[in-house]
């Protein structure tokens, strides 16, 4: 049998109302996990075991009931993106190393309610911005499948703690891939959900019309149970339409026979390597065997995806890091640049030069470059029109099929520090993820095979927005 | 497109961002390969077309008028460890700033100089 940190959340939430086990012990067991492994992949940047043991104790004592969330009890991880009320929230940035939120976001609430044990908080690219977790100010995650790789970013530390059954679950968010690159880099489900589906009220905003709030789990069983629970309208986020939330567990079983799978040529072309292409490709094949009608189709603007993505992201970005001044919430001037500030406008070159990583700063002058006087119409609007065409691109393919499949990364995980000094090399790493968020369409990664040099290899299903029933349905097949 | 250094500190002014010397080298040079690439958008023939500035199609929206309980409503969550506050207090908020508080305003330097 396996071990209790390597259940899934139905297999820990069936044993919790069975009494095999208690939440208590499935918290020991991966926290135990987390001390034997964390040194070395280093995904979570926060534990305090003592609160989880104690939370579980309190959910155990309560017992389980049928009406009881099926989160209750079973340990999370938590991207550090996601402001949890008393426990340090940093964003893996310098600027807000020692920042507590007074408040919880949305998200957060909804899994307190629920009976939420967390483990701790994950490790990320600061601020979101990366495709490697090497951007972060408590050092790099490594791939629990292979220590000299990366494990894939932002959401880095969730997709590897998942992997290596440091927790049961975890949340992450995917603004450009960056929950679907890590899971498939680390050989786990993440789902980057419809734009709007979960709201973002509490998550530090990273780009706000690209960013979305997702989980990672080791089946697709486990993401429909997680998703029933997270999404929804919230009052706090204007961006969440009140469009019902399905149970998505009903979706599965129900096979692929009959459903029209588009695999778009442009996902499988030039950059994508041979090995990644066969193994999607033969996922693919079984998916056709079972019934399912496969077909070739275009989406031409594909490759203007990133260039658009680096120039809408930053713009966005850079405005919303525009409330890092250091006044109302996180680091103040440190000691030895403090004498040389004489006023309120010096405080803030002070503060945020010191606040902020390299890829930081890179991404507020791109962003502000785009945005200023002159530069506007040339970049940012051109790059507002060319998401127009993308979208036109996704439309006009879902008239013929039902949902799309491509690899999500065309490479498996590369070397720590192989593209870190690269910038264009890891921007176009994300090619074949941005597109869905451009459109907002949920996109479910999931694992499908293993290189020959023993590295996991995902694919990606797309569907048309709120379809995420869609993608579970076909994943569960893969 | 090449982005001198005189562009990074103008940019960089207007982002209200210290850099160091060294910073504006090494940025300048990394800039200018990022929208080289970027000018692969000029292929795109965007003459008609709409801009999107977001994709689901919400427009106006507004929240609903009703009397809100600015309290943790206890029946929602339960019992025990999970039932916290869900709204920030003013103490909690001030407390989160690094710098002196002072009749509950935050002391910073002054935006304007002394005649």
């Amino acid at each position: 049998m396996a071990s209790l940190n390597e259940l899934t959340v139905r297999k820990v939430a069936d044993g919790l109302r069975a009494k095999k086990f208690s939440s208590e012990e499935v918290t020991k067991a991966c926290l135990e996990r987390v001390e034997a492994r964390n040194k070395d992949v280093n995904a979570f940047v926060l534990v305090d075991s003592k609160e989880a043991l104690a939370c579980a104790r309190g959910i155990d004592k309560e017992g389980f009931a049928k009406s009881d969330s099926v989160l209750k009890g079973v340990p999370v991880g938590l991207k550090d993106i996601f402001n949890t009320k008393g426990v340090r929230t940093t964003c893996c940035s310098p600027g807000l190393r020692d920042y507590v939120p007074p408040y919880d976001a949305t998200v957060v609430e909804r899994l307190r309610a629920s009976g939420m044990v967390m483990v701790g908080k994950t490790n990320m690219d600061e601020f979101a911005c990366g495709a490697s977790t090497e951007h972060s100010c408590f050092g790099v995650t490594k791939n629990p499948r292979n220590l000299s790789k990366v494990a894939g970013g932002s959401s880095g530390g969730s997709a590897a703690a998942v992997a290596d059954n440091m927790c049961i679950y975890a949340l992450g968010t995917d603004t450009g891939g960056s929950i679907r690159q890590p899971a498939s880099f680390c050989g786990t489900y993440g789902l980057k959900v419809t734009y709007g589906r979960v709201s973002r009220s509490g998550v530090t905003a990273m780009a706000s019309s690209w960013d979305t709030i997702g989980p990672f789990a080791r089946s697709v069983e486990d993401i429909a149970l997680i998703l029933r629970e997270i999404a929804g309208h919230d009052r706090r986020d204007m961006t969440t339409p009140d469009v019902e939330v399905p149970d998505y567990t009903k979706v599965l079983g129900k096979g692929v026979k009959g459903l029209k799978i588009g695999l778009p040529k442009e996902y499988f072309g030039e950059g994508v390597e041979k090995e990644t292409r066969e193994i999607v490709m033969a996922a693919v094949g079984r998916l056709e065997r079972e019934g399912a009608k496969v077909v070739e189709v275009s989406l031409p603007m594909t490759k203007y995806a990133v260039a658009v993505y680096y120039i809408s992201m930053p713009a966005e970005l850079s405005a919303n890091l525009e409330r890092y001044d250091g006044i109302r919430f996180g680091k103040k001037a440190s000691k030895e640049a403090s004498g040389k500030i004489k006023d309120l406008v010096d405080q803030y070159f002070v503060v945020r030069g010191e606040a902020f990583g390299d890829e930081i700063k890179r991404r507020i002058m791109i962003g502000t470059y785009v945005l200023s006087a002159g530069y506007i119409d040339a970049y940012y609007k051109k790059a507002m029109k060319v998401r127009t065409k993308i979208i036109e691109d996704f439309a006009r393919a879902f008239k013929k099929v039902d949902v799309l499949i491509g690899p999500v990364s065309p490479f498996p995980a590369f070397g720590v520090g192989e593209k870190v000094n690269d910038l264009l090399a890891m921007y176009t790493a994300d090619a074949l993820t941005i597109p869905a968020n451009a459109a907002g369409l949920p996109s479910l990664a999931c694992p499908c095979g293993v290189s020959t040099g023993g590295l996991p290899i995902g694919l990606q299903i797309i569907a048309p927005q709120f379809k995420e029933g869609l993608c579970l349905q076909v994943g569960e097949r893969v | 497109m090449k982005i001198s250094k005189e562009t990074v500190r103008h940019v960089a002014n207007l982002a209200r961002l210290g850099l160091t010397d060294k910073e504006v080298g090494k940025f300048s040079g990394q800039l200018s390969a990022v929208f080289e690439y970027m000018e692969i958008l000029e292929e795109v023939d965007t003459s008609n077309v709409a801009e999107t500035s977001q994709v689901t199609g919400l427009e106006n929206v507004k929240e609903k008028d009703e009397v809100l309980s600015w309290t943790f409503d206890g029946s929602v969550a339960g019992a025990g460890v999970r039932c916290r506050p869900a709204v920030a207090l003013r103490e909690d908020l001030l407390g989160a700033s690094e710098l002196p508080v002072e009749s509950n305003q935050i002391l910073v330097k002054a935006a304007i100089k002394k005649q």
